[in-house]
């Protein structure tokens, strides 16, 4: 679904991205954790054609990333601005079908029919009239998903999904990521163990390079080679027992 | 009021605020939202240039290609050339700020600070550089929506119908680009170029303006109505619908209140506008403490 290849990436010559790659494949459910710092908004921004690469190549469904990316369904982090702007769960639900619509074009019929299923599949099809101000962090996070469920992704991209809700809410979005990870690829990023619960299937490391090896739990020497991640793992991922069932094996090791 | 509309001057004012409100609170709601309150000031600045050189262009040059100096100098009202200036200038400033603020490195907001005083201060050279007669050109920096011409009124339409027509064509992806500029770029909207076609909009509101409230006031009027209704309306529609009334609402009242107590227009009605901003802070805060107050005794 995704192959990145031998990625460098940054900003004005500062370097941000070391040799990354990276082959996500089909309903596949990859959480990505690393420092802040570490790269992961830099590799969304690659990935959704925000930022053109140093040197590498990255293809998206087999295709070039300015074509490849309307196959992503992006979820962006929930920010405090939108909280005063007037629009409305549907206005923000239906702009996932922008894409889809050029310029001069109105949406359809067929678009509100996927917009409300969208909706629907996130549970927020009765709140559709709601400003989006008037949302709990959780709901909105909702909206986001719904939004890019809206555009009939092939795979989802969630930027620190759960960065600003509490742990019931963020459980009953891992739940509804699941449902969704039946006929979507996943791939999320977050700063914080705690956002990588055991609904993921695999799990890397991002600190400047990629510690990705398919696996479910993250191996020493993964930790050892990211070291940014090890400290948020210990600091973290034990006390809220993120990977209770592996622990001991990674203890035996 | 009723026997003051028995003039022309005083029926093409109030038809002129109420055009200008149209787009005020279409423009303003975008300008209010996205926050670009700054950029819409340098593009108003900078549309002071147009006029100097409009007039320049009248006074000093079109005499000379006319050979009709006279003539043209026994006119001393803006006419025509200042208004067109404005635009044409307005546009080519919103354009340039707008290619600033996305396409180079520079700190875009020093450098839209430098276009807005360039703008002005071309604006007055060229005023200094055209021969003859003076005409006031106070009017362009505090309105003067009392002297409004009848072809003033016609541009003034056809300018309000453009700009309508173009957020009745953009709409989707001028909320798009408002709400979430990434999503947007993601989905493959031209975000660059909406964004400029929102600038050019504001440019042509902008020059609409000039003749009413003026350039110093123009600011206030382009943001305060669609502050007002953003406090309650829920979404975008709802929004630019009462910000256009309330700006039709406050320029009348303030022009009849200009006239019934002989006070400048553009002025007076910029502080019927605030005075409206403020009390509906405080309706707000009110409405807000009481919400609090009801949700905290349903609690207990």
């Amino acid at each position: 679904m995704i192959s990145v290849r031998h990625l460098w990436a940054g900003y004005d010559g500062e370097l941000v991205l070391e040799d990354v790659n990276l082959s996500v494949n089909k309903l596949d459910f990859i959480g990505l954790i690393g420092p802040n710092g570490g790269g992961k908004t830099t590799l969304l921004k690659v990935l959704l054609g925000l930022l053109s690469p140093m040197q590498g190549q990255v293809r998206i469904m087999g295709k070039d990333v300015p074509e490849g990316r309307r196959y992503i369904g992006y979820v962006p982090q929930t920010v405090a601005f939108d909280q005063d702007f007037p629009i409305s769960v549907w206005d923000v639900a239906q702009m996932g079908r922008l894409g889809t619509r050029r310029l001069l074009q109105r949406y359809t019929a067929e678009d509100n029919e996927i917009v409300a299923q969208a909706l629907r599949n996130v549970d927020m099809l009765h709140l559709r009239d709601r400003p989006i101000g008037t949302l709990s962090g959780g709901q909105r996070q909702r909206v986001y998903i719904a939004r890019a469920l809206a555009a009939e992704p092939k795979i989802l991209l969630l930027d620190e999904p759960l960065s600003s809700v509490d742990f019931q809410v963020s459980k009953d979005i891992y739940e509804l990521l699941s449902l969704l990870n039946e006929y979507l690829t996943i791939l999320l990023v977050s700063h914080d163990m705690n956002a990588i619960s055991s609904h993921v299937k695999t799990i890397g490391c991002l600190n400047r390079r990629l510690f990705y090896h398919a696996q479910r739990q993250i191996t020493p020497d993964m930790m050892q080679a990211a070291y940014g991640c090890p400290i948020d793992l210990i600091a973290h991922g034990v006390p809220h027992r993120v990977f209770e069932q592996h622990d001991s094996e990674e203890s035996r090791e | 009021m009723i026997e003051a509309l028995q003039f022309d001057f005083m029926r093409n004012a109030l038809l002129a605020g109420v055009f200008v409100s149209i787009a005020c609170g279409i423009i303003g709601t975008f300008v209010v939202i996205k926050r670009i309150v700054f950029v819409s000031g340098g593009i108003a600045h900078a549309a002071y240039g147009g006029i100097g050189l409009g007039y320049y262009f009248k006074y000093s040059v079109l005499p000379i290609l006319l050979a009709d100096a006279a003539q043209a100098r026994l006119d001393p009202r803006p006419g025509y050339y200042p208004l067109f200036g404005a635009i044409l200038f307005s546009l080519v400033s919103a354009v340039a700020m707008g290619l600033v603020q996305r396409r180079t490195r520079q700190r875009a907001d020093t450098v839209i600070g430098a276009m807005w005083a360039i703008g002005m201060a071309t604006g007055i050279i060229f005023v200094d550089l055209t021969a003859g007669y003076k005409v006031d050109l106070m009017s362009y920096l505090f309105g003067s929506i009392l002297a409004v011409q009848p072809s003033e009124l016609l541009v003034i339409l056809g300018l309000d119908i453009v700009v309508i027509l173009l957020v009745v064509l953009f709409y989707k992806e001028l909320v798009a680009i408002s709400f979430d500029e990434t999503f947007a770029t993601v989905e493959n909207v031209p975000v660059d170029v909406i964004y400029i076609v929102l600038l050019c909009m504001i440019a042509l509101t902008v020059v609409m303006m000039m003749r009413v409230v003026g350039l110093i006031m123009v600011i206030a009027l382009l943001t305060m109505p669609a502050a007002i209704s953003g406090q309650f309306a829920r979404d975008m529609r709802r929004m630019m619908m009462l910000a256009s009334i309330l700006g039709i609402l406050f320029t009348t009242v303030g022009l009849w209140l200009s006239y019934a107590w002989n006070l400048t227009s553009g002025a007076t009605i910029i502080l019927v506008l605030g005075a409206a901003y403020l009390l509906s802070l405080a309706v707000k805060s009110l409405v807000r403490r009481q919400q609090a107050g009801n949700t905290s005794n349903g609690m207990v």
